[in-house]
Formats: structure tokens, sequence, C-alpha cells
């Protein structure tokens, strides 16, 4: 089966990941994980995991890998987002939707300054 | 979940959890059968016969082998209700085939929803894994084979702010163009 990928697309995508490693980042890089079980899931985790990367992509933010897991391990906080921030502890937030996604990643991610009021402990 | 779009990330994630390092979706909508059906093949651990059995019964759980939820045996039964069903093929060792299938027209099968959303979640979230993504309405389909995307970017990671952009842009376009297609006809 062919795949319909248009030539310029690739040819963007190759120029860009050019453009990328030429800059040589060396700093470390922060983790996002978002839940994504099925009670995540039917929580609006895909709208938070949305929310992340619009946030991402129109702040131009680097250096941040975005995974997604099944399970946390926390009940009745979905969505969950876990955000590691380099040589940092791991912080959870529960319930975060897409309207605390911004405040999430400008004060944790850019400032690094977790959301104290909104951290979730185990 | 009210969309099929979450349902297909539902048993993607279990195909995660079954450690698949390939997996393909398609979506298939056939308006002269009046059928849409959704098939998740990966190459994860697999499951013996009673596993599959227990992975559609609401009140049992095997979580040894995959996180199953309520997820499988609710789109089974909305599946049902609109004249359609729901398959699982799976051995174990040689990975597992959801199939599920609707009436197309029929007047409470749940919307698809945000296709392009979903796979661009599977896409980005996790981008170990080599997605197959094909979505089709008739003859007009829309594959997307993502070894091609990881060759292009090589060491760089997917979820830079630009490669987001080319790849959201290609999902959406070629998923719109799809549906597009059909509404013209």
């Amino acid at each position: 089966m062919p795949a319909i990928k248009s030539i310029e697309d690739l040819k963007r995508l190759r120029e860009e990941a050019q453009r990328v490693r030429d800059l040589k980042v060396q700093e470390g890089k922060t983790e996002i994980v978002i839940s994504m079980g099925t009670v995540g899931i039917a929580a609006g985790a895909r709208e938070t995991l949305k929310a992340i990367l619009n946030y991402i992509e129109s702040e131009g933010l680097r250096n941040i890998i975005v995974r997604q897991v099944g399970n946390l391990g926390v009940e009745g906080q979905d969505p969950l987002v876990q955000i590691t921030l380099p040589g940092a502890e791991k912080v959870l937030y529960g319930k975060v939707h897409p309207s605390f996604v911004s405040q999430l990643m400008k004060q944790h991610v850019c400032e690094g300054k977790p959301v104290a009021d909104k951290v979730f402990k185990l | 979940m009210r969309e099929l779009s979450l349902h297909i990330l539902d048993i993607a994630e279990n195909s995660l959890a079954a450690g698949a390092t390939k997996v393909e979706v398609a979506v298939v909508e056939d308006t002269k059968r009046d059928q849409l059906s959704i098939t998740i093949r990966d190459n994860g651990k697999g499951m013996s016969d009673d596993q599959v059995k227990r992975v559609l019964d609401p009140f049992v759980t095997s979580r040894s082998t995959r996180k199953v939820g309520l997820g499988l045996p609710l789109l089974k039964s909305a599946a049902e209700a609109c004249d359609g069903n729901l398959t699982i093929e799976s051995k174990p060792g040689k990975g597992t085939i959801t199939k599920v299938c609707f009436q197309l027209s029929h007047i409470d099968r749940m919307p698809l929803g945000d296709l392009a959303e979903t796979w661009l979640t599977l896409l980005l979230g996790s981008p170990e894994i080599n997605w197959v993504l094909r979505y089709q309405v008739n003859e007009k389909k829309f594959f997307l084979d993502d070894s091609t995307i990881k060759q292009e970017i090589d060491d760089v990671s997917i979820t830079e702010p630009r490669i987001i952009k080319i790849i959201r842009q290609m999902v959406r376009n070629g998923v719109e163009a799809v549906r597009q297609n059909n509404k013209e006809k």
C-alpha cells in the first residue's frame, strides 16, 4: 500500500530536523507524562495532551519529551500529569484539565516553580 | 467515552501494555455496505483463548497480562446495539487483532469524533512505537506509516515545536481530505 505523505511534507520535516540538530542543544530534557488508561481517556486526557502539545508548539518550547502511559497508579484523579524537570524530583498533578494547562506549563515547565496548591501528594 | 476515536486510543493503550512495537490502526467507512469498521492489529504478547473471553467480560479483569477495564466490553455492547460486533483474534506470542464494526447509518452509532487528534496523540505520545494508520472512506484513503517520519527526523525529538506543527498539519490535512472527498460525493 503506498504512503500518501507528500514529498513536500517530508522535505519540510527533514529541513526542520536539520535546523534543530544544528542548534546542538546540550541542556537536559523535561519529561511530561500523561496517564492515558481507559479512565484517563474518559476523563479527558486526550484534550489535556492536546493542550500541552499546543502550548509547546505555540511557545516554541524545546527539549521536552511528552509520553503517554497507561496508568500512573492513582485512582479518581484523572487526567494525571507528571512533570520531571532536569535534575528535579517528579511532581504529580491530578485533574489536569485543558483550562489549567497554560498555567501549569508556564509556571512549572517554563519558570521551574511547581503549582503548589495543585500538586497531588501520594 | 462518547466517540469512537477515544475507544481507538483505549484499545491502542492495550496494545502498548502488551509490549507491542508495531501497531496498525485502520478506520474504514464503506457507504455501499453501510459499515464502519475499526481494526487494531499489534505485535504484542497476545492472549490465550481464555484471556480473550475474560477481557470481554466487564466483571472479570485479568490485569496480569494486559490492563483491561470496562473499555472493550462497553465498546462491544455499543457495536452490538448498532447491528455490529466486536471480535478479538489473539494467540500468545503472536499479537492481537481487535476488530469492531458498526452499521454506519445506525441512529445510535456514536460519532467517529476527532480522529486526527487521536492519531496525533498516538504518534507524539508514544514515539517508540511504529504506528501504521489508515483512514479510508470508500476508495479514498489516507495512509501514514510513521517509520518514514522517524527516518527523516532521525535523533530529533518528535515533540520539537516545529516538528509537532508539521506532523499536525500532515495528519489533519490527510484526514480532512478523505472526509471532504466523501462530502463532495
